[in-house]
C-alpha cells in the first residue's frame, strides 16, 4: 500500500520566552496510507497543531523526515514547500478562517487559486453544491452559520484536489448536531476523492468514529516521557 | 481568482477606509491636473494673443513689457506717445508725401520715405492710440488698416469678423469721423449694439467724459484676443476729440489754422456730413502711442527691431519674447510653487494610504497566513498589498484626474469667455502624462512598509488555533 504521509525521528522544538528552549515533539514514526482516515487523540499543549503544521511545510522540523506521496519536504526550499502545500495539502482549521472579504464562492476558489493557478468555478460550485451550500455561494462568512463556515471551509480543503487532507480539530466550535455532518462530510468527501484524511482532535467520541485511531502520546516520545 | 482581484476585494472590504485614502489621493492629483491645466491656459491664452499678425510693436522708449502689455493686451497703464512723424518713418516716400499734403506738415518730410519703410514692405504699421476708455474697456484710437491686415486664431488666418455691422471708416457721411466697432465682450457687458454712441471718458474710467461720441457700426466676433476687450474709434476722430492734440510750439503752427474747431451744424443730426465739417489735426499736433508692424519678412524683424532701438525716441518690443519672459520670470516660477504644494498634497495622500494599510496589517496578519496555508507564497502576499496600494492609486489617479477636467469642462464657457482659450474634457497638457507614474510610484513607495510586515508575517502563529 502507498504511503500518503511517512513521518520518520521528526523533533521540533520551540525557543521560550524565558530563554532556552522547550521539546514538543519527538516521533519516531508516523504512517498514513492511501485514503486512509485517521484519528490522532492528544490533550490540549500536545503539540497536535505543531505536528499538523510540520506536515503541511509551514513550519521546519528541527530533525527527521516528513515525506508526503514520496516528497520529502523537509529538504523543499520554503518556496517548494509552498508549492507543495498548494498542490498536496488540503487544511481544515478549528476556526475555519475563511477570509472575511470574499463570498463562499470566492473562498472555496482561494483554495486553488496558489496552485497550478486554474481557477475552476466549475468545479468551485460543485464542491459547494456536495457540502449543500449551494444556495449560498454568493453569501460572506459573517452571513453564514459556524456549521455552514465549517462547510465553505472543507470544500475550499478539497479545492486543490489535495493527497492528504489535514483538520485541526474541526468540530470543536460547532454544536454537536452540526459537528456529526461535518464529519460525516469530511470523511465522505476525501473517500470520494480518494484522500488520506489525518484528523487531530482532544475529543475520544470523535475519534471514536475513525476505523484508526492514534494516540498522539504514545507515538510522540516527549509526552510519554513526562 | 488572481492577485488583483484579491487586492480588489481587500480594497472593497475595507470600504470606508479606502474610499477615504483614495478620495484624498484624488484631490492631490486633481489638484496638480488644475494647476497645470490653469498654467497651460495663461501661458496659451498670453503667447497667442501676443501676435495677432503683427511681429513688432514700437513705442516710446521704457519699458518693452509694459509696451506689450499696453499696446497688445490693453492692460497696464497709458504710456508716453510718439510724435506721428516717427509713424511715418515707416511708411514709403508716396505715403508720407500723401500724408503730409492731406494733414498739413513740414514740406521736408516729403523729401524722403520713411527710415524704416524698406524692412515694411508689403507688411503694415498700424498706429495706435490709447488713453480713453468706454466704462472698464480700453479705447482703442486706430485705422481701418487694423480690421484689413490683422489676423488671430491658432494659424493666424482668421479675418476679424463682425457679429453685426461692419469695420469703421475713416469718413462716412452719417458719421463723419466718428465711426467705432466694439469687441464681443464691450458689447455684451455695456449693453450696446449698432446705432448705439458712446463717450470716451479720458485717461482712466472714471475720469472726465468727452463730449464728443462715436458711433457703433460693428460689433466683433469674439476672438479670444485682447481684442474682445476694446472699443476701437477711428483715429481721425479721436484726434479731434478734447485734448488729444499735442500742444503746438509757435514755429510748428500750420498755416491753415483759420478754419474753426467744429462747424456748428455738425449736432444736426440727418445733415450729410462732410469731410472738412472739422479741422483735422495737422501732423505736428498727432501724437501715437504705438504701432503694430509687420516687416514684409518675419527675417528682417530682428534687424528692424536693432535699427528702431538704437535711436533715441522708439523702441521696438517682440511681444511674444516678452510674454515669454514675463512667464519665465513670474508666472513660471509661481506654477512651480503651485505644483510643489498640490504634489506634497500627493505625497500627504500617499502617507495616507501607507498608515490606512499598515493600520490594517493586524486584521490581515491572519489573512495572510491563511492564504500562505492555502499554498500561496510570501511574494504573493507581498504582492496583494502592493496591488491594494496601486489599486488605490490608479483610481484616486483617474478620479482626480476626472474630476479635474470635469471641472475644466463644466468653466469652459467662462475660460473661453475670459481667455478666448478653447479647453474641453479631453484638453490635456503635456506633463499630465507624468502624473499616473509619478503617482503609482508614490503608491509603491507607501506600500514598502506595510508589504515588508506582510512578508514577514509568520504563519503559524498566526492561523489562530
Ligand atoms: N510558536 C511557538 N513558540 C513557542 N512555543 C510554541 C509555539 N507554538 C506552539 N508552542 C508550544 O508548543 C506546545 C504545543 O502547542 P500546540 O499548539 O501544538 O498544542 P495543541 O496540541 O494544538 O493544543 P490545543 O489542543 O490546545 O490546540 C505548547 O506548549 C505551546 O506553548
Ligand atoms: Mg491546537
Amino acid at each position: 500500500m502507498t504511503k500518503t504521509l511517512e513521518i520518520t525521528d521528526v523533533t521540533k522544538s520551540f525557543p521560550q520566552p524565558a530563554g532556552g528552549s522547550i521539546q514538543v515533539l519527538d516521533i519516531p514514526k508516523l504512517v498514513v496510507n492511501e485514503g486512509e482516515q485517521v484519528a490522532l487523540i492528544g490533550q490540549s499543549g500536545g503539540g497536535k497543531t505543531t505536528l499538523l503544521h510540520l506536515i503541511a511545510g509551514l513550519l521546519s522540523a528541527d530533525g527527521g523526515s516528513i515525506s508526503v506521496d514520496g516528497i520529502n519536504l523537509t529538504k523543499l526550499s520554503e518556496q517548494g514547500r509552498d508549492r507543495f502545500r498548494a498542490h498536496s495539502i488540503g487544511y481544515v482549521f478549528q476556526t475555519f478562517n475563511l477570509l472575511p472579504a470574499f463570498t463562499a464562492l470566492e473562498n472555496v476558489r482561494l483554495g486553488m487559486t496558489f496552485g497550478a493557478g486554474k481557477a475552476d468555478n466549475q468545479r468551485a460550485r460543485e464542491l459547494l453544491n456536495r457540502v449543500g451550500l449551494s444556495e449560498r455561494e454568493n453569501y460572506r462568512p459573517g452571513q453564514l452559520s459556524v456549521g455552514q463556515q465549517q462547510r465553505v471551509a472543507i470544500a475550499r480543503a478539497m479545492a486543490a484536489k489535495p493527497r492528504l487532507l489535514l483538520a485541526d480539530e474541526p468540530t470543536a466550535n460547532i454544536d454537536p448536531k452540526s459537528a456529526e455532518s461535518v464529519l460525516d462530510l469530511i470523511g465522505e468527501s476525501c473517500r470520494n476523492e480518494n484522500i488520506a484524511l489525518l484528523m487531530v482532535t482532544h475529543d475520544m467520541q470523535i475519534a471514536s468514529r475513525f476505523g484508526r485511531t492514534d494516540r498522539l502520546d504514545e507515538i510522540n516520545l516527549v509526552v510519554s516521557k513526562t | 481568482m488572481n492577485l488583483i482581484q484579491i487586492a480588489w476585494r481587500n480594497f472593497c472590504h475595507r470600504a470606508l477606509s479606502s474610499i477615504l485614502t483614495t478620495l484624498s489621493l484624488s484631490l492631490g492629483v486633481g489638484l496638480v491636473v488644475l494647476v497645470l491645466s490653469v498654467y497651460g491656459v495663461i501661458s496659451e491664452a498670453f503667447t497667442r494673443n501676443a501676435s495677432v499678425g503683427y511681429n513688432l510693436v514700437v513705442g516710446p522708449k521704457g519699458s518693452p513689457l509694459q509696451l506689450t502689455l499696453n499696446s497688445v493686451f490693453y492692460l497696464s497703464q497709458p504710456i508716453e506717445n510718439l510724435p506721428y512723424t516717427e509713424y511715418l518713418e515707416f511708411l514709403s516716400k508716396e505715403k508720407r508725401t500723401e500724408l503730409v499734403d492731406r494733414f498739413r506738415g513740414d514740406e521736408s518730410l516729403k523729401e524722403r520715405g520713411g527710415r524704416y519703410a524698406p524692412f515694411i514692405g508689403d507688411g503694415y504699421a498700424i498706429p495706435l492710440a490709447l488713453g480713453d476708455y468706454f466704462g472698464e474697456f480700453r479705447v482703442v484710437g486706430t485705422t481701418p488698416l487694423f480690421f484689413e491686415k490683422l489676423r488671430h486664431g491658432p494659424t493666424l488666418e482668421q479675418e476679424f469678423t463682425f457679429s453685426i455691422g461692419r469695420a469703421f471708416k475713416e469718413f462716412s457721411e452719417e458719421h463723419s469721423y466718428f465711426e467705432a466697432v466694439v469687441g464681443s465682450r464691450v458689447a455684451k457687458e455695456m449693453n450696446v449694439g449698432i446705432g448705439d454712441e458712446f463717450f470716451p471718458t479720458h485717461g482712466d474710467p472714471t475720469g472726465h467724459g468727452h463730449d464728443l461720441g462715436f458711433t457703433i457700426v460693428g460689433v466683433m466676433d469674439p476672438t479670444g484676443t485682447p481684442n474682445d476687450r476694446a472699443a476701437f474709434v477711428n483715429l481721425e476722430g479721436f484726434y479731434l476729440m478734447d485734448g488729444h492734440a499735442k500742444p503746438l510750439e509757435e514755429s510748428d503752427t500750420p498755416e491753415e489754422s483759420e478754419q474753426s474747431e467744429a462747424v456748428e451744424s455738425a449736432d444736426v443730426s440727418d445733415r450729410v456730413a462732410k469731410p472738412d465739417d472739422y479741422r483735422l489735426l495737422s501732423i505736428a499736433e498727432r501724437e501715437v502711442t504705438s504701432l503694430l508692424v509687420r516687416t514684409e519678412n518675419i527675417i528682417f524683424a530682428p534687424s528692424m527691431q536693432n535699427a528702431i532701438n538704437e535711436g533715441f525716441r522708439a523702441q521696438a518690443a517682440a511681444p511674444v519674447g516678452e510674454i515669454n519672459k514675463l512667464m519665465g520670470l513670474i508666472v513660471g516660477p509661481l506654477k512651480n510653487a503651485m505644483l510643489i504644494i498640490t504634489l506634497i498634497t500627493c505625497i500627504v495622500a500617499a502617507v495616507g494610504i501607507l498608515v490606512a494599510i499598515y493600520n490594517s496589517m493586524n486584521d490581515r496578519r491572519r489573512d495572510i497566513a491563511v492564504m500562505r496555508a492555502l499554498g500561496a507564497r510570501r511574494t504573493t502576499v507581498t504582492n496583494i498589498i502592493i496591488f491594494e496600494s496601486l489599486l488605490v492609486a490608479v483610481i484616486g489617479a483617474v478620479v482626480g484626474w476626472v474630476l479635474a477636467h470635469a471641472a475644466i469642462a463644466a468653466y469652459s464657457g467662462t475660460i473661453e469667455d475670459q481667455t478666448g482659450v478653447q479647453v474641453g474634457f479631453l484638453t490635456t497638457t503635456g506633463n499630465e502624462i507624468w502624473i499616473l507614474p509619478l503617482v503609482v510610484l508614490l503608491a509603491l513607495i507607501a506600500a514598502l512598509l506595510p508589504a515588508w510586515s506582510a512578508y514577514r508575517t509568520d504563519v503559524g502563529s498566526n492561523l489562530s488555533d
